[in-house]
């Protein structure tokens, strides 16, 4: 076993690290969350040029043929200042569906233009009444002429309003089956829909949308479950960043903030209040880890078992961090104005996302690994 | 010991319900169904509703315009519009400088202020807090000088709930700089339209203006709007601190959240079902509503100790911290029961449910129930001391 990261990977780290702390202070989402696109194009461009957005997508196609160990490293940055561009919706969710669901031509054509930051995907699973199911959905597709036509509806379809690339789920006779829908195609209109931690997504509408077919048709129900445990593999790593940030951020304050005339880190009470934060923050830190290295995984148990076990600790674990760091800010805490308030948003967007607490504790006990050996 | 109400009790709380069902205008009950945010105009709607059938102020004598209910009288009312979901009022006036001024103040203090705390006339608000000194409040340093025949006052309060909003503030200043802390401390009344007063709104976590900035600029008041004696203002604020933190069990809003919870989840689906049948789902539902009734009970056992007599003692410390803990869990629960509809964040009406649209937004605000009323940390720093008589440090 060897949990140390490989020469590539630190770089990778470093530079993120920098990129965060120089470029992209909390300051920058702020400012942000009021524009028309919720990000900034040129950095997500120059993310493009950094070769970040290819990282965990296949040489073939124009990636870096990394993994999601190599695009965890850049989310564990990115969440400690809560960085606004679309790297979960458009190469977690965008690029890993095709990845695991389009042919090899597909992903070379899509792929490629998004990789140099020119294009963002996005992905259109959810509907209202599909849960944390990506096969309870009720959109169909149907021939038309050499292609195909879909009508229902998507919701939260990340980064669906700025995208150029859609990849939407339906129904065909075949089964579930994934579609590339073009911006402006013809029956498509996406109404952009804030997000509480200051995101985008699109509500997506198809009234006899003009798709194409990507892969075999009646085989997205395995692509789209290995594309959602990548992005709540992702969440976690993203989870981590925000509750690494909130902790340090509380820590700060105990040893700044006084009353009764002493810095309020003072009072045991608090002590073993961010000691139970500290802890916590390591437990994300270790089963992210543990979930990103699974995520490519072909053996389902094995992946689902690390993927579930994360996301569960994510929405126990992370979300202690960020509502006692809350606390610990005392009045502060709750305003718009402090900048924790950002980070305890995002922190309760990244639980609901991908399956929330209850839906990966019912996955994780109904593993046969859950009763193996009994 | 009978712990059911009486048939009288029971007929007294049907009355409140046909009351409230009836006097409610349809634009505020729209709200109510879907629990939404009130504005301040709408509170006051409210305040005037009630008032003009003389409920506006149940813990009040009847001489002075209570309606002379007994306890458990004023614990039904309370929880049967807090279920219905109906604006809460401002508790400012009516919950903490009118019962102050009621103990404390003078006949003329009475005259002039609370008749128009009861019609809503005057709005208040409250001037405790300041940047440096909130869990520490005995630490405040707004000063009032003393000027002969008035007083004046500089300085900033902040979190000021409402001040927006109101006609007047009260005030702790301190009055005494050279006495230990506490004892140079005064209680003061001042007029929100005086010059040097400015307030600057500021948003909460949930998007909604509900606190403020207060600023202080050489602001005169005249010696008057003292209530009780100079330098003795201490006593008579932690008095109200204990009333306050009845306020906030919050038993009905609790009950009306995870009936909300309820709802969502049963008009939720997940797989061949609903949310509510999920088993794990439910489970965490009841395991809440178990610890509300437990805290119903504990709110009940204070009041009947209130009816025999006694002052809100150190036990209120425990309906605070339970009371705003479960209030926050529940308003956690509605969010996990919506699924990735708690993303949303005041989006066109058909994005979520009508009943789904505050939800995010009270979620956020409402982690500041465990802070405001003297932290949570604050109430076990009391039970530990005035309960439990643990030693504390630094001291014999
Ligand atoms: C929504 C809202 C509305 C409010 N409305 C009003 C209002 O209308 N008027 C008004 O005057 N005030 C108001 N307040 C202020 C409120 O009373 C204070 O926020 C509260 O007393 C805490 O003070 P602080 O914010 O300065 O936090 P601090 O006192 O700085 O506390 C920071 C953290 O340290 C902890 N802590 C402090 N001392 C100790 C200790 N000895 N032991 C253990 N832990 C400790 C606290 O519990 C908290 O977690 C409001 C606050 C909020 C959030």
């Amino acid at each position: 076993m060897d949990l140390s990261l490989t020469d590539d990977q630190k770089m990778i780290k470093e530079t993120a690290a920098s990129f965060v702390k120089k470029d992209s202070p909390v300051a920058r989402a702020r400012e942000l969350r009021d524009s028309a696109l919720g990000w900034d194009a040129a950095v997500y461009r120059q993310m493009g040029e950094l070769g970040w957005l290819g990282l965990p997508l296949p040489e073939a196609a124009g990636g870096f043929g990394g993994t999601m160990v190599d695009a965890a490293i850049l989310l564990e940055e990115f969440g400690k200042t809560l960085v606004p561009e679309p790297y979960l919706a458009s190469v977690v969710l965008g690029g890993r569906a095709l990845v695991h669901g389009a042919t090899a031509a597909q992903q070379a054509e899509l792929l490629g233009p998004m990789i140099e930051g020119e294009r963002v995907i996005s992905l259109a699973w959810a509907e209202r009444g599909s849960r944390y199911d990506p096969e309870a959905i009720e959109a169909r597709a149907e021939r038309r002429g050499e292609g195909w036509a879909i009508t229902g509806e998507k919701v939260w379809a990340l980064g669906a309003h700025a995208a150029d690339d859609l990849i939407v789920s339906a129904r065909a006779d075949a089964g579930i089956s994934l579609f590339h829908v073009a911006k402006g195609a013809r029956g498509l209109t996406v109404q952009t829909v804030k997000t509480m931690d200051g995101g985008r997504a699109g509500r997506v509408r198809l009234e006899g949308a003009e798709a194409r077919l990507l892969g075999e048709p009646g085989a997205a129900g395995a692509a789209l479950s290995r594309v959602l445990d990548d992005a709540a593999a992702a969440a976690c790593a993203e989870g981590v960043g925000v509750a690494t940030a909130v902790l340090w951020m509380t820590v700060e304050y105990l040893k700044t903030r006084k009353q009764f005339g002493v810095p309020i880190g003072v009072f045991q009470a608090l002590q073993h209040r961010a000691v139970d934060m500290f802890v916590a923050t390591e437990l994300l830190k270790g089963t992210s880890i543990l979930a990103n290295a699974r995520a490519g995984s072909d053996d389902v148990v094995e992946r689902q078992r690390a993927v579930s076990a994360a996301k569960a600790q994510l929405s126990s674990g992370g979300f202690y961090v960020v509502a006692q760091g809350t606390q610990l800010h005392g009045g502060i805490g709750v305003t718009d104005e402090h900048d924790i308030s950002l980070y305890f948003k995002r922190m309760r967007v990244l639980m609901a996302l991908f399956g929330d607490e209850e839906h990966h504790v019912a996955r994780y006990a109904a593993l046969p690994s859950f009763t193996a050996g009994l | 010991m009978d712990l059911s109400f009486t048939p009288e009790e029971e007929a007294f709380r049907a009355e409140v319900r046909a009351f409230v069902a009836s006097a409610m205008p349809p634009h505020l009950a729209e709200k109510a169904a879907v629990d939404g945010h009130f504005g301040m105009d709408e509170m006051m709607e409210w305040h005037r509703i009630l008032y003009a059938k003389g409920w506006v102020a149940p813990h009040w004598p009847k001489e002075l315009g209570g309606p002379g209910w007994s306890v458990a009288q004023r614990f039904i009312f309370t929880e049967e519009l807090e279920s219905a979901g109906a604006p809460i009022l401002s508790p400012f006036g009516l919950a903490m400088v009118g019962p102050l001024l009621i103990q404390f103040g003078t006949k003329a203090q009475k005259e002039r202020y609370l008749p128009k705390i009861l019609s809503g006339e005057e709005v208040w608000c409250q001037g405790y807090s300041e940047p440096g000194s909130g869990s520490d409040l005995a630490s405040l340093r707004t000063e009032a000088r003393d000027e002969g025949d008035h007083f004046v006052v500089n300085g900033q309060k902040t979190w000021t709930t409402y001040a927006q909003y109101a006609d007047w503030i009260f005030c702790l200043v301190r009055t005494n700089p050279s006495v230990k802390q506490q004892a140079g401390i005064s209680f003061l009344l001042i007029d929100m339209k005086t010059e040097g007063v400015t307030v600057k709104p500021m948003l909460t976590s949930g998007h909604t203006p509900a606190f403020c900035d207060t600023f202080f600029d050489n602001v005169r008041v005249p010696k008057e709007n003292v209530v009780g004696k100079v330098d003795q203002g201490w006593t008579m604020a932690k008095a109200l601190l204990g009333h306050e933190r009845t306020l906030i069990a919050a038993v009905g809003q609790s009950a009306r959240a995870i009936q909300r919870v309820k709802h969502i989840a049963q008009a939720t689906r997940c797989g061949d079902a609903t949310l509510l049948d999920d088993p794990l789902f439910r489970a965490k539902v009841a395991r809440l509503e178990i610890q509300l009734e437990a805290h119903r009970m504990a709110n009940l056992r204070a009041l009947a100790g209130a009816q025999l007599g006694h002052a809100p003692g150190p036990e209120s410390s425990i309906l605070k911290l339970r009371g705003s803990e479960i209030l926050q869990q529940a308003y956690e629960l509605a969010m996990d029961a919506m699924g990735q509809n708690a993303l949303s964040w005041f989006n066109e009406p058909d994005v979520v449910p009508p009943d789904e649209h505050w939800v995010p937004s009270v979620f956020n605000y409402n982690r500041a129930t465990t802070i405001y009323g003297g932290s949570n940390e604050i109430q076990k720093n009391i039970i530990a001391k005035l309960i439990l008589g643990l030693p504390q440090v630094g001291k014999d």
